[in-house]
């Protein structure tokens, strides 16, 4: 049983108090700022990463987990106690979430989506520390044409599972791709895209950029909508669900899981699609359908696994391949750069510790969520009422400390404002600015396994789609332009438009 | 509007071009001049989509908050060195909370403070970030 000895040699590490205090601290943290109405994990760990630069690598990983999943479950409070989607994968939360609170059964609803996550979450670990050490074992037989076939076809299927127009998604990627070249080049030395600026020399900081395109484009979005909040005042009387409740939820719960598990492994996947994709199943195989949309448990049980495990696996790709499959997981590997990790599939045998502590922390952290949730959701009602004119200024000010702590110079500031400006631009222009950060992170590697894959081959291009000698390369790619040919016939794009219309 | 829709399109895009343009003489880059040829396609053909297509207007931009948030976020930057960390946050906060609906000086000014004590307590003595606290013609800053 290898499986369980990484899984004790993990506990070794997960349970040290260090960690243990890092994981409770991210995961109050995430949840704390996923709760406010508008922030969903993205800018959470964004706004977030720069407390994690002192701790060893370990610590940080653990603690940015613990954020990731706190802020998607504190997103799903939000949805459900104020009609408000902090974030995309729970707007299908909101639609039963937030009936049963007006019903005045936001308890159970919670308490459902705490428990649905919990199950997931366990479900998905246990996939992860079996799934992972075959694949990484598999990437390792990878050379730069494969790597560069691979980034390929994850892009594309972000790309794809991103929402509006294809060609504006595929454009915001190369610029991203184009964006992460700034700097010195690591081949020649030589700058390129600096304008004579000293402080491009060592390319755009990642988290700048992150905080940026979703920190301040975020604040300004939430800023210009004028809407009253509505939320629920009611007294959370009872907190459990009833054993109706349960008996009606345990199905949708591990169906839900099930399918998050396998959405969250693919390229573009992850929360999001998942519970999109649970909400729809419960709804088809319902027996009574016409429920949904007034309150029905299944609507929040089975979407709510569903993104949590999607939310987990999808570590799968970015910590056995070193490739992020989202937003999330490109923040991720951001920040083990940042602690001078390079991800990839060396990862696990190098760092034994770091990866199968990261991998128990996420139970721990999942029974945390749990643990401190149910008690403390009179608290978040409590902050979901401070009225934003409060919060957005903190939220700005951490954002700075943040920034400003990186290098302590205006300029890192400047960039910020920037990047908020354009994020901004973008929002209003329809372009995601998900798939920029993706292109923005692995830009440089694309061009390094790309670089390395011609020199081996003496510039032949062939090296990536010849069938006999890469066939692996071969695939990757034939399933990349697959993917866009299937995306761009009108017939799947119309269905792919439905799955995500707010109103199913 | 359509038109101001159109001109930000081809402003955006442009300016993309732009680089690239450069991005041939100014790289070592096969890479780069590769993507600005890729980004050029792409930009042309959502470029004759929006002038082919009667699309959805472009929602109203909303210059007032873009405007204020990013001033405050400069504020914080550019004050720190000179005015220290008190005043680069109370002139972030104040700059920023006038991007909101309403702006009341009382509240603005307690939120400021508060937040000017948090950040010493936490991130000062808390996580001993290198921020100066006094402006910087103070030469013995007394809170440390």
């Amino acid at each position: 049983m290898e499986v369980l000895d990484n899984l004790i040699l993990g506990a070794q590490v997960a349970f040290s108090w260090q960690n243990v205090l890092y994981c409770l601290v991210g995961v109050l943290l995430g949840t704390l700022i996923g709760v406010l109405p508008g922030i969903g994990p993205v800018p959470t760990i964004a706004m977030l990463l720069p407390i994690t630069f002192n701790l060893d690598p370990t610590a940080a990983l653990i603690m940015l987990a613990g954020i990731y999943y706190g802020a998607q479950y504190g997103g799903s409070t939000t949805a459900i106690l104020v009609n408000l989607p902090g974030e995309a994968s729970s707007v299908v939360t909101v639609l039963d979430g937030y009936q049963m609170a007006r019903q005045g059964r936001a308890g159970p609803a919670l308490a459902i989506s705490a428990i649905g996550s919990f199950v997931a979450g366990c479900v998905a670990t246990l996939i992860i520390a079996t799934a992972a050490p075959p694949l990484a074992e598999v990437a390792l037989k990878f050379g730069p044409a494969e790597y560069f076939s691979l980034m390929v076809l994850g892009l594309v299927a972000a790309t794809v599972l991103a929402h509006g127009s294809l060609v504006k998604a595929i454009a915001m990627v190369v610029l991203g791709l184009l964006l992460g070249l700034v700097g010195t080049d690591v081949n020649s030395g030589v700058l390129r895209f600096t304008f004579g600026i000293p402080e491009l020399a060592d390319g755009v900081g990642f988290v700048i950029v992150a905080m940026g395109m979703f920190g301040v484009t975020e604040i300004v979005a939430n800023l210009e909508q004028q809407g009253k909040r509505e939320v629920f005042t009611g007294k959370l009387t009872h907190l459990f669900p009833t054993r109706e409740d349960l008996k009606r939820s345990w199905a949708p719960i591990l169906r839900g899981t099930g399918l998050g598990s396998c959405l969250g492994i693919l390229p573009g996947g992850g929360a999001m699609l998942s519970s999109f994709a649970s909400y729809t199943v419960e709804k088809k195989i319902s027996k009574h359908p016409e429920q949904f949309g007034k309150g029905a448990i299944e609507g929040v049980a089975g979407p709510e696994s569903a993104n949590n495990a999607g939310a987990q696996t999808s570590f799968i790709p970015m910590l056995t391949l070193g490739i992020p499959g989202n937003a999330v997981m490109a923040l991720m590997i951001g920040a083990l750069m940042i602690q001078g990790i390079a991800p990839g599939p060396q990862v696990m045998t190098d760092k034994p510790q770091l990866f199968w502590g990261l991998i128990v922390s996420m139970w721990l952290g999942n029974a945390m969520l749990v643990v401190l949730n149910l008690p403390l959701i009179g608290m978040w009602i409590k902050l979901l009422r401070v009225p934003y004119r409060f919060l957005f200024p903190s939220i700005l000010i951490f954002m700075n400390v943040g920034v400003f702590s990186l290098s302590n110079n205006p300029w890192d500031c400047l960039i910020m404002s920037a990047f908020g400006v354009f994020g901004y631009v973008c929002v209003k222009l329809e372009c995601e600015p998900a798939p920029m950060i993706l292109g923005f992170i692995l830009g440089p590697l694309m061009e390094e396994n790309l670089r390395r894959a011609m020199l081996l081959s003496r510039g032949d291009p062939t090296v990536f789609f010849n069938p006999m000698a890469k066939p692996i390369s071969f695939s990757f790619l034939l399933a990349a332009v697959a993917l866009l040919v299937i995306i761009a016939l009108p017939n799947i794009r119309k269905k792919r438009e439905e799955v995500f219309v707010e109103e199913p | 509007m359509m038109f101001v829709g159109f001109g930000l399109f081809f402003v955006a895009w442009s300016f993309a071009h732009y680089q690239m343009g450069s991005a041939v003489r100014m790289g070592p880059g096969y890479f780069p001049a590769m993507l600005g040829g890729l980004l050029i396609l792409l930009g042309a053909i959502v470029l004759l989509q929006s002038l082919a297509l009667d699309g959805p207007k472009v929602a109203a931009f909303h210059f007032k908050p873009l405007v204020l948030v990013t001033l405050s976020v400069l504020a914080y930057g550019y004050l720190m060195q000179p005015g220290g960390l008190a005043i680069a946050t109370a002139a972030a906060v104040f700059i920023g909370a006038l991007a909101g609906h309403e702006f009341k000086w009382k509240e603005v000014t307690v939120v400021a403070l508060v937040l000017v004590i948090f950040s010493y307590l936490v991130f000062v003595k808390g996580l001993t970030l290198p921020f100066p606290m006094c402006p910087s013609f103070i030469e013995n800053c007394p809170i440390r």
